[in-house]
């Protein structure tokens, strides 16, 4: 018999290869995790490196934000006013919002509340499938197909313009809300549903009265995360939009993004010059909005929890 | 149906609450009921006992077919309520629902105000025309949270959400209130009490008795001490089928089944 104690006096040492082993996994994986932390303030310093030279320097504040004339390579006097891509890009986020919420919305509620088995399987994967189209083909459907039709159906001079990006940017907004809002009532329990229906509530009854209000903040968030989607857009519109600046009246009229003008004409500037600091400082404040946007969306998410 | 069957005190209504006639119920490929034949008599308590799983549940919650909310269930026979056929193809689950009302084994308020709460089943029911009057709608919830001792704690809170801050006990009892401006007939009830702590079973059992007059009570439960304070009759159930459906004293004392005897003396279950 060997005394208990015996195995005290043995050195301490227990960092044989499988200890080594599980360290270096250990940090592999901590590093990995905090890398996305260090990357968004990688990309947050550098965007506001080179775009707050602009905004202390050269930046008019009254023009930058309230001018619709955005002519950046005049000779005589550039100016960098960008009302009238703010106003197109909400626009074109508030329309494709309206078109694709109650879609998104009704089809969250048909998979989860109504679909069932194979049914329901296989629309979830044709809405994933949906989410995995390239932003490229979505532009590409919007000047070969959505163009020539909107056209014809509305007897319109040129098919690009708010009602095409919206058109688009709601279909690529509809996984992602669909998807969210279908999350969202998931989280609604079972029970809720049953208790409703037990007291006499038809099916869509429990989920008027019931299970909508309960599954509130959850399609909020969804909305919001649609709104980001659409908001942050680049490639579809810029081939959707019709890309001229204009301040849009109506939902026929072109349009220019504010994403869209970064990716058009940052390529052509001058590193460091005005124009390249001031498409920087467009860059800083979609990032900005899009920050607002999903932090709120997920304040609202965690007033969920709480509640 | 097998034992001695003995009337309770009192005149014998005419007519059973609920007659079950040759009850089969399969889950997909699994059969949980077996040709069950009963009477639930009208007006008094019957409770329904007997081990887990032995579908005393199921037959509950197929009484007022919310059963088929899960979409893979199957049956054959024939369940009425008061001589009606539930699963008649004229009859809906709503017309039946309001009939038949059922309380579960969590309190499951829904998640709006404890008024509102009170009144779901009242507006899905009378508000088919116009919307309910606001002195109207404040006489029915008082009535109702009266009738199960809940107004004097909660009439100051009537707005605040039923999912918080109410005790598991207030929330049964909520529950329980939510059902009579429905006027059913019939009160189904889950183990009731499953969820409650000693005091606040004891509360919710002194209401269902009190309950006893105006509704025909079937309820289910695991406690066999509650079967039998609280029950005129009682059903003793095992594996999917009904052993023994007789007086609740009478069963308690003498047993006509080896099975029931087993099972009440704590013998398995």
């Amino acid at each position: 018999m060997t005394d208990p104690r015996s195995d005290r006096r043995r050195p301490a040492d227990a960092r044989d290869r499988h200890w080594y082993i599980d360290k270096f996994f250990e940090i592999l994986m901590f590093l990995c995790g905090i890398s996305a932390i260090l990357f968004v303030v990688g990309i947050f310093l550098f965007v506001f490196r080179e775009g707050l030279g602009f905004i202390l320097q050269d930046m008019n504040f009254s023009e930058f934000f309230f001018s619709p004339k955005w002519r950046p390579t005049s000779l005589v006097r550039p100016t960098y006013g960008i009302l009238a891509m703010v106003a197109g890009t909400a626009a074109v986020t508030v329309l494709a919002m309206a078109i694709c919420l109650p879609v998104s919305i009704g089809a969250a509620i048909y998979i989860a509340e109504f679909a069932k088995g194979r049914t329901r399987e296989t629309l979830k994967i044709l809405i994933e499938f949906l989410a995995a189209i390239p932003s490229v083909v979505w532009g590409f459907i919007a000047l070969s197909i959505m163009n020539p039709l909107i056209i014809d159906l509305f007897d319109a001079p040129m098919g690009l313009g708010v009602l095409n990006s919206a058109l688009i940017l709601a279909l690529m907004a509809a996984p992602i809300v669909t998807s969210l809002a279908e999350d969202a009532f998931k989280a609604v329990p079972d029970t809720y549903r049953e208790a409703a229906e037990a007291l006499g509530a038809t099916r869509w009854q429990a989920i008027r009265q019931v299970v909508l209000p309960a599954a509130r903040n959850g399609l909020l968030s969804a909305g919001l995360l649609g709104v980001g989607r659409a908001f942050g857009e680049t490639m579809a519109i810029l081939m959707s939009s019709g890309h001229s600046i204009n301040i849009p009246t109506s939902i026929f009229d072109s349009f220019r993004a504010l994403t869209a003008t970064i990716a058009a004409e940052l390529g052509e500037t001058a590193v460091g010059s005005p124009h390249y600091r001031a498409l920087f400082a467009i860059g800083i404040f979609l990032f900005l909005i899009t920050f607002l946007i999903n932090m709120a969306a997920d304040f609202i998410v965690r007033g969920v929890r709480k509640g | 149906m097998s034992g001695p069957f003995l009337s309770s005190s009192g005149a014998p209504p005419p007519e059973p609450a609920i007659r079950i006639r040759e009850f089969n119920l399969w889950y997909g490929t699994f059969q949980a009921l077996f040709d069950i034949n009963l009477e639930i008599k009208n007006g008094l308590i019957t409770s329904l006992i007997g081990p887990s799983g032995c579908g005393k549940s199921t037959l509950l919650r197929s009484v007022d077919r919310i059963n088929e909310r899960l979409g893979y269930v199957r049956i054959r026979g024939s369940i009425e309520v008061f001589g009606q056929e539930i699963h008649a193809p004229q009859v809906e689950p709503a017309q039946l629902r309001k009939q038949v009302g059922m309380v579960f084994q969590r309190p499951n308020p829904l998640p709006i105000s404890i008024r509102d709460n009170v009144l779901f089943g009242y507006r899905i029911h009378h508000e088919k025309g116009g919307r309910l009057a606001r002195s109207e709608a404040d006489g029915i919830v008082e009535e109702a949270l009266r009738q199960v001792l809940l107004w004097d704690q909660v009439k100051d809170r009537l707005d605040h959400k039923a999912t918080d801050g109410l005790s598991l006990e207030a929330m049964q009892k909520l529950c329980i209130a939510r059902l009579l401006p429905v006027k059913p007939s019939i009160l189904l009830m889950d183990e009731p009490c499953s969820a409650l702590d000693p005091r606040g079973t004891a509360a919710v059992e002194e209401l269902i008795w009190e309950l006893r007059d105006r509704y025909s009570i079937l309820i289910v439960t695991h406690n066999m001490a509650q079967a039998r304070r609280a029950s005129d009759e009682c059903v003793f159930m095992l594996m999917g089928r009904v052993v023994e459906h007789a007086p609740t004293d009478q069963l308690f004392v003498t047993p006509a089944h080896r099975e029931t005897a087993d099972y009440i003396e704590g013998r398995f279950g």
